[in-house]
């Protein structure tokens, strides 16, 4: 007795990761979504122009999909767009690398399709949201608070306030205590004291250090009124310590417009 | 799996993109049943589009030649020149017949997710053009999608300063479409249409 293959239907809200061209007018999403984790699908006939759905399944979209699981591929049974925030963040390229490497940085972290990571969804919906509304925020501060906290979620939170290796609370970090330089190293997870401090550890500025403190509690005023300088080196630590955790870099990384 | 060259030939038709390894079996097997003629044209034009199509130098369009067909033709303007991510595109706007200016193919849209930022795509040679004086208006038709738009918007704020025109395709294509799927009239619109863009 032959039976059709039972599909499985599934619905629920995501953000669109990644679209990648499939022959001639498919596309497939790499979605994030809420209750299934990472999830590839199959979006039939969307780069037609006659497509319905084609819109609801560009990059940075917030959607309320249905999925068919195939026995390969699933497939997009159906689409409704949400908040399509592609429109916002492809007209200003800022934004757009920003959340480029916030998407692939939430593909990184979730390396099993189909495995909930409720936490870094809500994170990173949060942060696509931020560059996709007219936010007055930074794009490249809303990416490196993203990629804070994405880390802390991942149980690789920096050690911002005492010393990674002993957990003193290093005399450059106390208040009232002169210009003495906190040192940082990558390798040891954040800020270490005079003791523990390894060869080749960096020497972020005290205006660094709030500013990391900030992005990662989400302290927006104190993010705001950072200057340049402080900025520049709190992004490249940042991005040493997510190169330091991930096998290999991000691709989308360098390429984020920081003017 | 198969032995030898049948299973030379699945592994590199596999290797193409939108082919999965049913079709490529199909494929392999097709190609074995065939006549000899058919096979041996099919194997000459695969060799003969490496060995004779280049790149046209000016605009980067496909070529057989130094300069393509298009470069070459006296009887279009200089004036106004259309940014694309194709070659398929070029021929997707000459279709519509309201283009009469030249082209300038990026070779893709900036996508970091790909690793693609602008320096992996034609855009000096685009401002070497520009910086020659004799455009000014720039059509930006990229595709109608996220990573088209941004390209638009990144391109849009490098030409700026230099007090060149910039217009994008009128509203109309339907975003996440290919360009190269949009009928004639459509797309002819679209031309008609375009607006300045604002950066
Ligand atoms: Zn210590
Ligand atoms: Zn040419």
């Amino acid at each position: 007795m032959s039976r059709a293959y039972p599909r499985k239907l599934y619905r629920d809200d995501a953000l669109v990761l990644r679209c990648q061209k499939l022959g001639e007018a498919d596309r497939i999403v790499t979605l994030f979504t809420r209750r299934h984790g990472r999830v590839r699908a199959v979006g039939k006939g969307v780069r037609r122009t006659t497509s319905r759905f084609g819109a609801r399944l560009e990059p940075f979209g917030h959607i309320d999909v249905q999925i068919a699981e195939g026995r390969s591929l699933h497939v997009v049974s159906q689409v409704e767009g949400i908040s399509l925030y592609g429109r916002r963040i492809g007209s200003d390229y800022a934004r757009y690398t920003a959340a480029s490497a916030i998407v692939e940085t939430a593909e990184r972290l979730t390396p099993e399709e189909q495995e909930p990571a409720l936490r870094l969804y809500l994170l990173t919906l949060g942060a696509v949201r931020a560059l996709g509304d007219d936010d007055d925020r930074s794009p490249p501060l809303i990416l490196d608070s993203y990629l804070l906290r994405a880390m802390a979620l991942s149980g690789w939170a920096p050690a911002l306030t005492e010393c990674a290796v002993c957990g003193q609370v290093p005399e450059s970090l106390l208040d009232g205590v002169g210009p003495q330089q906190t040192a940082f190293s990558v390798p040891a997870g954040g800020v270490v004291c005079v003791n523990c401090r390894p060869p080749g550890a960096a020497a972020p500025s005290t205006a660094t250090m709030s500013l990391l403190t900030a992005l990662a509690a989400g302290d927006w005023k104190t993010a705001g009124a950072s200057d340049g300088p402080a900025r520049r080196q709190a992004s490249g630590l940042v991005a040493a310590l997510l190169q330091w955790h991930l096998e290999r870099g991000l691709r989308s990384l360098p390429l984020v417009d920081r003017r | 799996m198969y032995e030898g060259a049948i299973q030379d030939l699945i592994d590199e038709l596999g290797r193409l993109p939108g082919v999965g390894p049913k079709s490529a079996q199909r494929i392999a097997f097709h190609i074995l049943s065939a006549e000899q003629a058919d096979v041996t044209r099919l194997a000459t034009a695969l060799r003969r589009v490496k060995e004779q199509v280049r790149f046209c130098r000016i605009c980067f369009n496909v070529a057989e030649a130094d300069e393509c067909r298009i470069c070459r033709d006296a009887r279009r303007t200089d004036e106004v020149l259309c940014v694309v991510e194709e070659p398929k595109d070029v021929v997707a706007i000459e279709r519509t017949g309201e283009f009469r200016g030249r082209y300038h193919v990026l070779g893709g849209a900036i996508n970091p997710l790909e690793g693609v930022g602008p320096d992996n795509l034609r855009i000096r040679e685009l401002m070497t053009r520009l910086s020659g004086g004799a455009v000014k208006e720039l059509i930006l038709a990229t595709d109608p999608n996220t990573e088209g738009e941004a390209t638009a918007t990144y391109l849009a704020l490098l030409v700026k300063p230099m007090g060149i025109a910039v217009t994008r395709l009128a509203s109309g294509l339907p975003v996440g479409g290919d360009l190269e799927y949009a009928d004639e009239i459509t797309l002819g619109r679209a031309f008609e249409g375009r607006r300045a863009l604002d950066v």
